[in-house]
């Protein structure tokens, strides 16, 4: 898999793998179908895992011919030792967790830097919604209320929140509309908030 | 194959000449890097696929794993199963006779280990001239010594590829294979391993282990589906038998198991082989350290579970997961949500053959 066909397949990927570095040592968690990890391993030289608990996910991603451990991400990250990755990868799956902060957590202390993304809440299509009494339904959330597998809704500053809870640095924080960067108001018009995280250094004692 | 040379064994003991039985399937490759080893586990043979001429129902124990077209494509790769030693289907075993006395081993056999069977296969490779196979392969003690493989020759495998198995026997484990060994050893016909000679055979202990064995491949839910509480010979009104017969069908089913069983194994091969897998334990060698055993090894995993197996439970797996992903090798892990037990590795079920079909597709590709 090239860039023009990760850009064409999932631009917010193509966004993404920017902040991979090349030979980065990469778990993937929530892989899908592999197509990230796919592209990092060809155009990066990056190694690592996907970790995925959908059969069809696990068997598309084994079928691109990546390592994909399958694994229910609500138990958290105990299969990999403390700051064994350099980038921790948790891409439009983190809103489907139960263990939101747990799964955050683990993730920032198996690597040296995480990158998140979410559907944004608060895109404006969503308030126009709820102001008008319903449940948003939208590309980015294409799903019923009553058969979402989303149980988790956030914006881009309730993340912010959480995450300077959980003690993690913002290196950068960046709305993406269908995969291009929305600058002017990022919170209104962003579809996707993609956050780069790492843990606080420990101030010297 | 017949080999000349002494084999050695992990206790100390030497095979002094021993014949391998084997087969193969497929076609190897100009520059041999085709070749597939499947390792066989408690009761099956080098007959991995395929049936003989003129026997249509010995069909092969892999059947549906292994042959053209299949997951394991003997289209596209060289497949060799081999019957390890000390078993009873034409590799040296225990109703061989012992050079050294004229009569069969018996219970003088030596106890194998499964790093002896690897070595003893990695002979039968040299022969063939293998250097390097694609993929070394096997499910539960099969399992176990396709990790053998990939640790005691590491350059020896591209991929290893390992199911419904685990790095040791947990104490229940052992504490199952020694009722089995009990019922065998404590079976008078047993005659302290030479049965062979008074032209008998332990049955009733064989058929014993191997209603225990049994009942250990199936899971609660496929035994509750399957028989649950059937009656087989109801009296009349549905009634209890009243006696010590059979009144369940969960014990036509085993003792039939049981029956079937002990006509062609052998008591010997049994008690070995129980043996062989109570003391596998690779991290034992490093102070119960499985990273560190794992250390050394250089081929890709690829690494299947089945949930409701509690044999060889999903837990163990996920710890040669761990110890893999901690030595940073190349793993891939299946955990299949499959109700047939242990079993399930031996059955049909298209989300595990799917995934085993997509690994060899990798290593295919490599190979092109």
């Amino acid at each position: 898999m090239n860039f023009q066909d990760l850009s064409s397949l999932r631009p917010d990927l193509a966004f993404i793998a920017h902040w991979v570095p090349n030979n980065a040592h990469v778990l993937d968690v929530g892989c899908g179908d592999g197509a990230m990890l796919r592209y990092l391993q060809g155009d990066k030289a990056c190694t690592g895992y996907g970790i995925e608990i959908d059969d069809d996910e696990l068997l598309k991603s084994a079928q691109r011919g990546i390592n994909v451990i399958q694994q229910d991400m609500e138990q958290g990250l105990a299969l990999f030792g403390d700051n064994s990755f350099d980038t921790v990868l948790c891409l439009s799956s983190l809103q489907m967790m139960k263990h939101v902060e747990h799964l955050l957590r683990d993730i920032v202390r198996v690597g040296a830097e995480a990158i998140v993304s979410f559907p944004n809440f608060a895109y404006w299509p969503h308030r126009v919604a709820l102001a008008r009494g319903r449940m948003p339904v939208s590309k980015s959330l294409p799903y019923q209320w009553y058969d979402t597998p989303n149980v988790r809704c956030a914006t881009i500053y309730d993340f912010e929140e959480l995450a300077a809870e959980c003690g993690l640095e913002v290196l950068e924080r960046v709305a993406l509309a269908d995969g291009k960067v929305v600058s002017f108001l990022p919170n209104l018009r962003g579809s996707l908030a993609v956050f780069r995280l790492r843990k606080k250094a420990r101030s010297a004692p | 194959m017949q080999f000349a040379e002494p084999l050695r064994l992990q206790s100390g003991a030497a095979l002094a000449d021993y014949t391998l039985v084997y087969e193969t399937y497929g076609t190897l490759n100009a520059d041999k890097s085709n070749a597939v080893l499947v390792c066989h586990a408690l009761n099956a043979s080098h007959h991995v696929a395929g049936v003989y001429e003129g026997e249509p129902k010995k069909v092969g124990w892999w059947n549906n794993m292994v042959g053209p077209g299949k997951p394991l494509d003997t289209d596209r790769f060289f497949v060799i199963g081999v019957n390890n030693i000390g078993s009873c289907f034409g590799s040296t075993g225990p109703m061989h006779t012992n050079p050294a006395t004229g009569k069969p081993y018996g219970a003088a056999f030596p106890v194998v280990t499964v790093e002896d069977w690897v070595a003893a296969q990695a002979r039968l490779a040299d022969a063939l001239g293998i250097e390097q196979f694609a993929a070394v392969m096997g499910g539960s003690l099969g399992g176990m010594q396709a990790l053998a493989w990939s640790i005691m020759f590491p350059a020896r495998l591209r991929h290893c590829m390992v199911i419904a198995s685990t790095p040791k026997l947990s104490a229940q484990n052992i504490a199952f294979n020694d009722v089995a060994r009990q019922a065998i050893l404590s079976d008078p016909d047993y005659r302290g391993g030479d049965f062979y000679e008074h032209g008998v055979v332990p049955k009733n202990g064989l058929r014993v282990a191997r209603m225990v064995g049994h009942i250990t491949y199936l899971s609660n839910d496929d035994m509750a589906e399957k028989f649950g509480r059937k009656l087989r010979n109801a009296a009349e009104n549905n009634d209890y038998q009243f006696d010590f017969g059979i009144d369940f069908e969960i014990e036509s089913y085993l003792r039939y198991q049981g029956d079937k069983f002990s006509e062609y194994f052998d008591a010997n091969t049994y008690l070995l082989i129980t043996k062989a897998l109570d003391y596998f334990d690779p991290a034992r060698a490093f102070g119960g350290d499985l990273t560190r055993a794992l250390a050394g090894t250089q081929a890709e995993f690829f690494v299947a579970s089945f949930s409701t197996d509690w044999r060889f439970s999903p837990e163990h797996s996920r710890d040669i997961v761990q110890a893999l992903v901690s030595n940073r090798r190349k793993v891939s892990y299946a955990e299949i949500d499959a109700q047939h037990g242990h079993d399930a590795f031996l059955l049909e079920d298209p989300r595990y053959m799917n995934m085993v079909r997509a690994y060899y597709q990798r290593i295919w590709e490599e190979l092109a």
